[in-house]
């Protein structure tokens, strides 16, 4: 009883944050305008604007997880045989924990005042005769946007993933050296099994870090809605097109849906690379 | 100002077709009371001849004393000096509450605070959430209802069209050579410069450039697709820039060209003077016209103040005052004929050549169906 109520605060939080709103786009996604049960938003999913903007957010999600994971990682490696306490260490993860949280409305604006027609940078080449304000490259979900993304994907990997990098003893190293083992054995039995949870894992927490992310999208681009949040968005905020409410809950539930497929794949890798790294 | 260019000036496309759809509402039934003349409550008056005339709707709107706005901008189609003028002329005091409230926001503020004296006592509404929010309004008829063109106002006085204005595009005389045509937007001088003014198939604005572009590119009202496909020539050609243009994009040069309201472009053109030459431009052929919807609250805590500011707004007086900030009031083709209006003011709005288009509902659902298949396609 009393280890029960010292979860309760936990219990009643997730409850309110996650249980709920849940529970409301679940049901949401089934009923009509008048509450009547239905399975039209569910069909309205086939939509092909809604198919493309599922696919292009799964990718965007995807390549910016595996870049930002393979990019950071080794920005983490890296930091981690600096000197301990040194400035160069300590410069570089508050600098990522900074750049990390760094994302949103403030991220695109920084991009739109380097990169955009009256950015610092493109009036700066400009002096020297190259002409870069008369593309849109930033304003594409498969090119600005992928840039920008794993630009905050980067500093996150190094942050969630240091600690397990820290946790490589120098000894383990030394011990397998002295066992005859080369930098590959190391890394193909001793580091690689050690990290590879904590690596998938990661990459996951930026794949639905990217998958979820609306204020950045919103603020880069404002026309086509490419991005499936940016299409929740479209079906709560439309001025043209009203109703369509519950269309919007049942592509929440959809995003739900991949994530837990994800995370599946996440569970079961994980296994399979445990296994196939410890044998 | 920008939040409202977007928030406002999207909803304003579809105004027209709410008329059209809330025709069908039928009239409350009068019932006797003690506040006006003529035996009638102020609050089930449908013209101000229910009440014993003009005379008569001041005293009541008098005695009530408030009337309660919301959502009006003082800088928007001069807002600031109606509310001022009609304060002086009748002695009441209005309420001014959420200035930059989005229509959504008035119809919700309605429903949260029925019953008490705080809530709005009149919306002005673009067109989709006007149509569907029909219910919420009480049927007025204004001194001069008949001057409103017929497609321009519910029948019964439902909501009425109140001012608008024609999709433009506005650009920077000083960067780019002045568009003759939309055709001329293709052209190399304008690579990455063409902003539309929100996705259409979320904002009035970019719903009524899309229409706008497709007349001028042979398309009817009936089929848009021109208009799609020509925002993909545009797209392909690297001239169409995804940017949702506001104030401060036009302001730093962001957004040389833009597609949005006449009036929205005008106001840019006047508060950039100086700075910057931001010309308003009609495409010839291709004029699209939007207007918002003026109606009464049914369950407004000052029904004679609320039918009195609908009688100030529909005057010479108030209708000039709209066109004063640059918008076209409802009436002013007939008081261009009755030589009432503020010709100065008249003159100063962008030519429009061709006769007006505004979309039917059926026309507007049509649309809407085509831009939600096609348009990310189109620009993606």
């Amino acid at each position: 009883m009393g280890a029960l109520l010292g979860v309760m605060p936990f219990f009643t939080y997730t409850t309110i944050f996650l249980g709920i709103p849940t529970l409301i786009v679940i049901v949401g996604a089934f009923v009509d305008g008048n509450g009547h049960p239905t399975l039209g938003n569910l069909s309205a999913l086939t939509q092909p604007q809604i198919v493309a903007a599922f696919v292009h957010s799964t990718v965007l999600s995807a390549v910016t997880a595996v870049l930002g994971a393979v990019f950071g990682a080794l920005l983490a490696y890296a930091v981690s045989t600096a000197h301990e306490g040194g400035l160069l260490r300590r410069l570089i993860t508050s600098l990522c924990g900074v750049l990390a949280q760094f994302g949103g409305v403030t991220l695109a604006f920084a991009f739109i005042a380097t990169f955009s027609i009256q950015g610092f940078l493109t009036l700066w080449v400009k002096k020297f005769g190259i002409d870069l304000a008369s593309t849109t490259w930033l304003y594409d979900w498969d090119k600005g946007l992928m840039l920008v993304y794993t630009y905050f994907q980067i500093p996150l990997m190094l942050i969630v993933f240091l600690p397990a990098v820290e946790g490589l003893r120098p000894q383990w190293r030394e011990a397998a050296e002295s066992l005859g083992g080369s930098t590959w054995h190391y890394w193909r039995h001793v580091a690689g099994p050690i990290l590879a949870p904590s690596f998938i894992g990661a990459m996951l927490l930026l794949f639905t870090n990217a998958f979820s992310a609306y204020a950045t999208a919103m603020a880069l681009i404002s026309q086509g809605s490419p991005l499936i949040s940016q299409q929740i968005g479209n079906t709560l905020s439309s001025e043209v097109i009203l109703g369509q409410e519950n269309i919007g809950k049942a592509m929440a539930l959809g995003m739900v849906a991949i994530v837990a497929v994800v995370m599946t794949l996440y569970v079961v890798l994980e296994r399979r690379t445990t296994k196939w790294l410890g044998s | 100002m920008k939040t409202r260019m977007t928030r406002r000036g999207g909803v304003a496309a579809l105004a027209v077709v709410t008329l059209i759809s809330i025709g069908a509402c039928s009239p409350p039934t009068k019932s006797t009371g003690s506040t006006g003349t003529a035996g009638v409550k102020a609050s089930s008056a449908t013209s101000a001849t229910d009440l014993g005339g003009m005379a008569a709707l001041v005293d009541a709107a008098k005695k009530e004393g408030t009337l309660n706005v919301i959502a009006l901008p003082p800088d928007w189609a001069n807002y600031g000096e109606i509310i001022k003028g009609f304060q002086a002329k009748y002695g009441l005091k209005v309420n001014s509450a959420q200035p930059d409230a989005s229509s959504a926001d008035e119809i919700t503020a309605a429903k949260n605070l029925k019953g008490q004296s705080k809530a709005p006592d009149v919306f002005d509404l673009g067109g989709a959430v006007a149509s569907a929010n029909t219910t919420m309004f009480a049927p007025y008829k204004v001194a001069t209802f008949n001057d409103i063109p017929a497609l321009l106002k519910d029948a019964k006085g439902l909501g009425v069209s109140d001012y608008g204005g024609y999709m433009s595009i506005g650009y920077d005389a000083g960067k780019v050579p002045a568009p003759k045509t939309v055709t001329d937007l293709l052209k190399p001088a304008y690579k990455g410069k063409v902003a539309l003014n929100g996705d259409p198939t979320k904002a009035g604005a970019g719903f009524s450039g899309v229409v706008m572009t497709a007349l001028s590119q042979g398309g009817t009202p009936n089929d848009i697709s021109k208009g799609v496909d020509f925002f993909k020539a545009l797209k392909t050609a690297g001239n169409f820039l995804p940017i949702d243009p506001t104030g401060a994009t036009i302001e730093s040069g962001q957004t040389p060209v833009v597609f949005d309201w006449d009036y929205l472009n005008v106001a840019q053109g006047k508060k950039l003077k100086g700075t910057m030459n931001w010309k308003t431009f009609i495409p010839a052929g291709a004029v699209v016209g939007g207007y918002y919807v003026q109606a009464i609250n049914k369950d407004a805590p000052h029904p004679a103040a609320a039918r009195l500011w609908q009688e100030y707004l529909y005057s010479d007086e108030g209708q000039n005052l709209w066109l004063k900030g640059g918008a076209r009031p409802v009436r002013e083709k007939a008081m261009v004929a009755a030589g009432t209006i503020d010709k100065a003011a008249h003159a100063a709005l962008p030519k429009a050549v061709g006769t007006p288009v505004f979309l039917t509902k059926a026309q507007t659902d049509k649309a809407n169906a085509y831009l939600t298949a096609n348009w990310a396609k189109a620009i993606g």
